[in-house]
């Protein structure tokens, strides 16, 4: 077959959402926007494990402590899931590492804001993993396979997390003054930021349209975001406490929530590199890899060694 | 040589039932595949027997020979049972 | 109350909640994610022991407490963990070796507590031995590929283990309460642990050609409340937000 045969092929597949797997031919872009998205967010997670990590310690009772490192060390299990199926694209793990340390690849900016009290625990479990999911459900029915399955993996695993956040911003909510300060200010803080992480509204989103045609793309961002607004009120309402948007309220007419603007100049600059925690992030990232160096190498050694003494005998 | 090599991983999730393939890891050794194996991907009590490869030896066939490999048995349609006309006073056939 | 029985129970859920904090602060930092993930695991299996040996504690102490008060409520001297657990964790070579200590005692400890004329002990045991066996292969495979790696994880983990050496005996030195559970039946015989355990070690260390020191010198009092500088800022973290914001649920 020819190249134009070949695409046909695939787009003929795509069109009756017949799975695009490893060995199949594929248009270069396609391999090349799945690398960039699948490790966008192997990346994701494992940077996102970081402002959660430093709280596991400081847990407040031995639940809540267990609870959190199994959330945390999912979140490890998960961009090992993601960096395995980009892996099936022809790139390793390594490269892939390497790009998120050298600043080439980008990461979710949300977690370039500062865990600063327990209460943000609970505010990350119930929006930032709440938009996580949101945006990754549909993904569950990505046109590539081991995309597709890695995101069945990760959504079967993540439906624990919203619900320990909140039960979190719950407890808090029912508890002292100084409780329910907390968890206003966590919401106060981590409301906007959970807003960003559906990116940047579809006006300003050039690849959506090719990515929803791929199939490697559900819904809109801005779609997937009124849906974000319109599930989270009630919730905040159930807590008692207040979205820190004066514009919020519902549209009759439309039969959904109308919201206020996002600073899009804020989210800009924290992917440029300026948030409170980019550096901070990476340089954690990077520090772990390269301490880990020794470690990886022994390992092999020792296999080597093993290897050439079983041959031998 | 420091970097691991990819392992792919087939979990048995119950007594009886086939080793499913379900997704792959870094590991230096096969032995530390399977300790790998058991600690991501049977955190959820999903597996009783854990099966590793090392990825470089799976042979896979060619997606370009689905139509000669897999299109031939489409159409020998009296290897199944419903291509034979019982009448219905045969039960249980 | 049973006062012995109650610090028997809590020398162990201390030396597992003061060890799953220690490893848990890898988390997010490990050498490679598929041994992150493994070092979470064996944190969540010390957590898990720990908390079922503070209820039980709890429950053997009559009034009224819970696991939370026990692990959140209770200064440095009154926490009874063997020394080893809270040292730092180091590079991944001391981090290991710590484990491998730890384990090579762990495992044998709750196998022989599996006999326990106390019930509620024995059923702990038999939940935890499952665990422990899996640490014990895990640091001890480490062991065996740090110390027969390469010349740079050699060197990482002797010197790991000079200096955890004199922290390693303390575990098997009896205490009151050790004394009173062997005699009574509830608790285990530190001899016999001993000999397995010392057996086990010089096994790996010798395959791992790795070479404990001649020295047999033991720091020891964490048994009875007289710790060393780290558990202190071990229990300001672990212990924050319950002394910050007391009485409160979470």
């Amino acid at each position: 077959m020819n190249e134009k045969q070949l695409e046909d092929h695939f787009n003929e597949k795509i069109d009756k959402d017949i799975r695009i797997e490893p060995k199949d031919w594929m248009p270069e872009n396609y391999r090349k926007t799945l690398i960039r998205q699948i490790s966008q967010h192997a990346h994701s997670e494992i940077v996102g494990m970081l402002p959660e990590a430093n709280w596991i310690s400081r847990a407040p009772t031995l639940r809540r402590k267990a609870a959190a490192l199994a959330k945390v060390q999912d979140e490890a299990g998960h961009g090992l899931y993601l960096y395995s199926a980009c892996e099936t694209l022809g790139i390793d793990r390594d490269t892939l590492l390497d790009q998120l340390h050298t600043g080439k690849a980008k990461y979710s900016s949300i977690f370039n804001y500062p865990t600063l009290t327990w209460a943000d625990m609970g505010a990350i479990g119930w929006l930032v993993d709440g938009a996580a999911i949101m945006n990754q459900v549909p993904l569950c029915r990505a046109s590539y396979g081991p995309y597709a399955r890695a995101m069945i993996r990760v959504c079967k695993e993540e439906s624990f997390h919203q619900r320990q956040g909140f039960e979190i911003m719950l407890t808090l909510c029912r508890g002292s003054k100084e409780q329910k300060k907390m968890a206003q200010d966590a919401l106060n803080r981590w409301w906007w930021p959970a807003l960003m992480m559906f990116g940047p509204t579809d006006a300003d989103s050039p690849h959506t349209e090719q990515s929803m045609r791929w199939g490697i793309k559900r819904f809109t961002n801005d779609e997937l975001r009124q849906k974000f607004v319109d599930v989270s009120k009630p919730q905040a309402d159930l807590l008692g406490i207040t979205i820190p948007d004066p514009d919020l309220k519902w549209n009759e007419e439309r039969g959904r929530h109308d919201f206020g603007k996002i600073n899009w100049e804020e989210f800009y600059n924290v992917i440029k590199g300026n948030g409170p925690c980019n550096k901070q992030r990476i340089d954690a990232r990077t520090k772990a890899w390269e301490d880990g160096a020794w470690v990886r190498a022994a390992a092999s050694a020792y296999a080597e060694k093993r290897k050439s003494k079983q041959q031998a005998a | 040589m420091n970097n691991w090599p990819l392992w792919e991983i087939f979990i048995r999730s119950k007594a009886g039932l086939n080793h499913k393939h379900v997704g792959s890891l870094h590991a230096a050794d096969a032995e530390m595949a399977v300790q790998n194996a058991r600690d991501v991907y049977t955190r959820r009590n999903e597996g009783v027997s854990i099966w590793v490869v090392e990825s470089k030896y799976i042979t896979a066939s060619d997606p370009d020979d689905a139509d000669p490999l897999y299109e031939p048995a489409k159409d020998k349609v009296y290897r199944h049972p419903t291509f034979y006309n019982l009448p219905d006073e045969v039960k249980h056939m | 109350m049973n006062n012995h029985l109650f610090n028997y129970t809590l020398q162990q859920a201390d030396n597992c909640l003061i060890l799953g904090q220690r490893l848990g602060e890898w988390c997010g930092h490990g050498p490679i994610l598929e041994q992150d993930i493994a070092m979470t695991n064996i944190a969540l299996d010390l957590i898990g022991q720990s908390r079922m040996l503070y209820q039980y504690a709890a429950e053997v102490q009559g009034d009224g407490k819970t696991e939370d008060d026990l692990a959140y409520l209770r200064d440095a001297w009154d926490f009874k963990n063997v020394l080893l657990v809270e040292q730092p964790n180091g590079d991944f070579a001391k981090t290991i070796l710590r484990q491998f200590l730890f384990d090579s005692f762990n495992c044998y400890f709750y196998e022989a507590l599996k006999d326990s004329n106390d019930e509620k002990l024995a059923a702990i045991a038999a939940k935890s031995h499952k665990e422990t066996l899996y640490h014990l292969k895990w640091s001890a495979d480490w062991v065996l590929r740090l110390g027969d790696g390469t010349e740079e994880s050699h060197e990482r983990i002797q010197s790991a283990l000079n200096e955890l050496w004199p922290y390693s005996a303390e575990i098997i030195i009896a205490s009151d309460a050790d004394h009173d559970a062997k005699t009574n039946g509830y608790g285990v015989n530190l001899e016999e642990i001993q000999s397995r355990r010392d057996s086990k070690i010089e096994e790996v260390l010798e395959e791992a050609t790795l070479t404990a020191p001649e020295d047999t010198f033991s720091h020891s009092g964490g048994k009875s409340g007289t710790h060393t500088e780290h558990l202190g800022y071990i229990l300001a973290d672990l212990q924050f937000l319950q002394r910050a914001y007391p009485g409160n649920e979470w």
